[in-house]
């Protein structure tokens, strides 16, 4: 076991027992805490990715702005919803079972594909990634086109989510 | 070292969690946490594929940052229809908002 295994183990452990908390737990803001736990989990498996910039963003964007909206809507509809009765609908049982009988399949196809065993490509020393893919979301023979549509997305769904929450 | 499979049974696993929360959970709010965390899987294994791949071709790291984009654009609007319903209706479990259903 090399040092990076463990690293690698240590976060995909936490950030699964995170994310089965999430869907498991009972009190919907525990349940909201545990999320920022799993997403940390997730930015850091970005990091042992060498995708520092997105690792950044997934703390930015996901813990500082949509978790946090998260909390806010638990708060402003837990009048109804005490975390008393049960939180799970009655067909759970079949839930898990497509959960599992998913992960399995996958699992399955993974292990077997001859990507499987593909090992990390060598870091080309003075290529820097956050720079390839800042040029990369800007320039016409790229991607300028997606990430400009989804700038108008972005605008058009807070236009239209303050509009849906909007008190009439 | 680590090999291409183990990131992608991680993610696996965790789209297979967001699945089953989607699936199970009686409340909203708490659907749209399950389908963060699938979404979180998609954006591991595209940057998997990435690193394990040309690390030239930035597509992988590219789709991610429009997942994110998406993301916020779906949980906004996702969070402001559950408060609106709130408002008029007093619940926010999914099997009861069927206004739709005729």
């Amino acid at each position: 076991m090399t040092g990076l295994e463990i690293v690698f183990l240590v976060i995909a452990a936490l950030t699964i027992s995170a994310a089965l908390m999430v869907v498991t737990t009972r009190y919907l803001v525990h349940a909201a805490l545990w999320l920022i736990l799993a997403l940390f989990g997730v930015a850091a498996t970005f990091v042992l990715l060498n995708a520092t910039f997105l690792a950044v963003v997934q703390v930015v964007v996901y813990i500082g702005a949509i978790a946090v909206l998260m909390i806010f809507a638990i708060m402003l509809t837990r009048k109804v919803m005490r975390d008393s009765g049960p939180q799970m609908n009655p067909r759970w049982g079949w839930a898990a079972l497509v959960g599992v009988a998913l992960f399995a399949a996958l699992a399955f196809v993974f292990t077997r594909s001859p990507a499987a065993g593909m090992t990390a490509s060598d870091l080309v020393a003075g290529a820097d990634p956050v720079v390839e893919l800042g040029q990369a979301l800007v320039s016409p023979n790229a991607y300028v086109l997606p990430f400009e549509v989804a700038s108008v997305l972005l605008l058009a769904a807070m236009i239209g989510a303050i509009y849906v929450a909007w008190k009439k | 070292m680590l090999s291409l499979s183990w990131y992608l049974i991680f993610a696996a696993a965790l789209f297979s969690i967001g699945l089953y929360g989607v699936l199970a959970r009686k409340n909203a709010i708490a659907i749209l946490m399950g389908i963060e965390l699938m979404l979180n899987a998609v954006n591991i294994n595209l940057v998997a594929f990435w690193r394990y791949g040309d690390l030239g071709m930035i597509a992988g790291q590219a789709f991610a940052v429009i997942v994110f984009a998406v993301a916020a654009a779906e949980v906004a609007v996702g969070l402001a229809l559950v408060i609106a319903i709130y408002r008029r209706r007093e619940t926010v479990v999914a099997d009861e908002i069927d206004m739709l259903k005729w």
